[in-house]
């Protein structure tokens, strides 16, 4: 199973970070690998899954969504009912009681949307950790919901104000403070991005995602979905869904990037889709970058995809061709949040609507006996205000 | 030999702590950095390292941070840096290292990068953000150009690590003094002493500290440890200032602290 022993996934991976990093990623490795196999901490993960986190999350028919776009069946993956509204609590708790094995006493972490550091926050509260989350000053404006609940958990809100202000530049600056403070912090990563061990970390506690949807697509419909869809910035709900799949050949696995205000644009965050090969926090993945190896600068509506890199398994799984790596434009990923929220009562995150509009172009053109499987990885009201200003703009045309 | 052991063997015969000095490569222009480097050279600089700015300088701290920013903004560019140094490297003998992110050499090509640093005359190269886990592509070419590549070894760096990194190490070892990024700090806390004796049990290569060291007070206090002393953040932050006339005075007395038998804040 992937990653090798140096964290490659085929020719991505690896650990590009500085020398003062490497003792402490060297002890991650090792304490990861004592609690992976070690019933106790998987019995107190996932006893922390059913009682705080509120697992399993429901997967849901959407009929009505269906029947409006006159395909597949689409079935929801409600990981925005999970406490704190998305998929990201589930690695935050695991990583959070591996800190605590690893007697370390705070928590830092980067966030874009917010989502990631609202879930670190929380973990912290619960277990008792302190915890500094790094944040865009632009994404902090755009997930000021967010921002407020952070602060409310007690955790301390660390404006970035360098570079595009947003998920690249914080996680550059968690990156300094950890080198740091690395004897007494444990940086939390939100995604499957970062040095080895963290794609594989991220990855196995986000896995209940695609366990729990293999058990439950089973029982509703009696065999395999046809097609799984997720959106993917950093990539760690895909991957959570994806991987317990990766073996059945018969499932399609599509992962959708934030094409922004057009690819052609250049205004884009679909790294797999435009991006090549290059290294940034960590890891040798996929990158938007120019000629000279300068990381681009993104942009997508959704601040949560805003990111100029991705996981490094995506990249391997796009090159072995595995998952198709598909893109949804800002509008699009509107217009699949206003159409999920009058069809079925559910207002998606930003994030999670560009998936939803991948479904709304694939699913009609597929038979109704097939089954396509939407991981909606959180809920849209950190999106309200965005939403409502860009609706604002389009009523009033200059 | 390479021309970095031939720089720190004359220092030794002179009985000399180095001086390494580092700025950014076309911060604030091209023909500015080449004119600072010599100055550097002629107030005493020992080994200049010469920044190749990257968007994303995560070893880093504010002062190199902004100093990379105003490098790429002005237009630097990995052939334009190159270029500059072969210029440099014409008019001085002081050896240059090159130090920039794996990014900016991944995409350049390793081949190409190190034959064509090699070819403008720098003698070595400095990437942060490579382990020495993952500089073993890197390493094979630098090494075929004779371009010494240059390993960091930290506070945290454990025994089996230094010596890993040591075994594959050319030109110097790199230590940085603190837990943290670049940039200057009132005090060093590390035990500097037990870093060195971690490197040298490994290495008979000279030991270079860097990261923190502020000005000659601070230089002169980590000079007992090593073989050399880096200061960056420092003269960058003169050059930020516009205050180019200071870089050749701050490095004088950098040097002059490390002479034998120097004063403090130097002559």
């Amino acid at each position: 199973m992937l990653p090798d022993a140096r964290g490659y996934f085929g020719p991505y991976g690896g650990c590009f970070v500085p020398e003062t990093l490497m003792p402490a990623l060297e002890e991650l490795t090792a304490a990861y690998a004592a609690v992976k196999d070690d019933p106790g901490f998987q019995k107190e993960f996932n006893w922390y899954l059913e009682h705080y986190v509120g697992r399993p999350s429901p997967l849901y028919y959407a009929e009505r969504l269906t029947a409006h776009l006159g395909g597949a069946r689409v079935y929801l993956k409600r990981e925005d009912l999970n406490h704190t509204g998305a998929h990201k609590i589930n690695n935050t708790v695991g990583q959070a009681l591996l800190a605590g094995r690893m007697k370390k006493r705070r928590l830092i972490a980067e966030t874009g949307a917010g989502q990631h550091g609202v879930a670190t926050a929380t973990a912290a509260a619960l277990l008792g950790f302190e915890c500094a989350v790094y944040m865009g000053k632009e994404d902090m404006v755009r997930q000021r919901l967010n921002v407020i609940r952070m602060q409310l958990l007690g955790a301390e809100v660390v404006p970035v104000g360098a570079g595009s202000r947003t998920l690249k530049d914080a996680m550059n600056e968690a990156i300094r403070d950890w080198v740091t403070n690395v004897r007494t912090t444990y940086y939390l990563i939100g995604s499957v991005a970062g040095p080895h061990p963290y794609p594989m970390i991220v990855r196995d506690f986000q896995a209940v995602i695609g366990r729990e949807t293999r058990a439950q697509v089973l029982e509703a419909t009696g065999r395999l979905p046809d097609v799984i869809v997720a959106c993917v910035g950093g990539g760690s709900n895909a991957m959570g869904i994806f991987h317990p799949f990766l073996n059945d050949a018969e499932v399609a696995l599509v992962g959708v990037e934030a094409a922004g205000e057009g690819l052609e644009t250049g205004r884009h965050a679909a790294t797999l889709n435009c991006g090549r090969p290059g290294v940034l926090h960590g890891s040798l993945s996929y990158l938007l970058q120019d000629q000279e190896g300068q990381v681009s600068p993104v942009h997508s509506i959704s601040a949560g995809l805003d990111y100029p890199g991705v996981g490094p398994e995506h990249a391997h799984l796009k090159e072995t061709g595995r998952v198709t790596y598909t893109t949804a434009t800002d509008a699009e990923a509107l217009a699949a949040f206003e159409l999920l929220s009058k069809t079925e009562g559910i207002l998606p995150a930003l994030e999670s609507a560009h998936a939803i509009a991948a479904v709304v172009r694939l699913a009609p053109a597929l038979p109704r006996e097939a089954v396509v499987v939407v991981n909606l990885s959180g809920r849209g009201d950190k999106d309200v205000e965005t939403v409502a200003r860009v609706k604002g703009v389009e009523a009033c045309p200059a | 030999m390479s021309r970095i052991r031939e720089t720190f063997n004359a220092l030794k015969e002179r009985g000399e702590k180095g001086l390494i000095t580092y700025l950014m490569g076309g911060d604030p222009g091209l023909e500015q950095t080449g004119r600072l480097i010599l100055a550097m050279a002629q107030a005493g600089a020992d080994l200049v390292e010469v920044g190749i700015p990257f968007s994303d300088p995560l070893a880093d701290g504010p002062v190199i941070q902004a100093a990379s920013n105003r490098a790429l903004a002005a237009g630097a560019t990995v052939d334009g840096i190159l270029e500059m140094v072969g210029e440099v490297c014409k008019q001085a003998d002081v050896p240059l290292v090159l130090m920039t992110y794996y990014n900016p050499v991944l995409q350049y090509g390793l081949d190409a990068f190190c034959r064509r640093a090699a070819e403008k005359g720098a003698a070595g190269l400095i990437v942060p953000d490579l382990p020495h886990e993952e500089s073993g592509p890197l390493k094979q070419h630098a090494d075929f150009y004779g371009l010494d590549l240059i390993p960091l070894v930290a506070p945290t760096s454990t025994p089996s690590r230094a010596a890993a990194i040591c075994a594959q190490a050319r030109g110097f070892i790199y230590c940085v003094s603190v837990t943290g990024v670049t940039g200057m700090r009132e005090t060093i806390e590390t035990d500097l002493q037990a870093l060195s004796d971690l490197v040298r049990r490994h290495t008979d290569l000279p030991v270079a500290i860097g990261f923190g060291v502020s000005g000659p007070e601070t230089a002169a206090r980590v000079a007992p440890f090593c073989d050399a002393v880096v200061v960056g953040s420092a003269i960058v932050r003169l050059i930020a200032e516009g205050a180019y006339g200071e870089v050749g005075r701050l490095t004088a007395s950098l040097k002059a602290a490390l002479r034998p038998r120097a004063g403090i804040a130097g002559a």
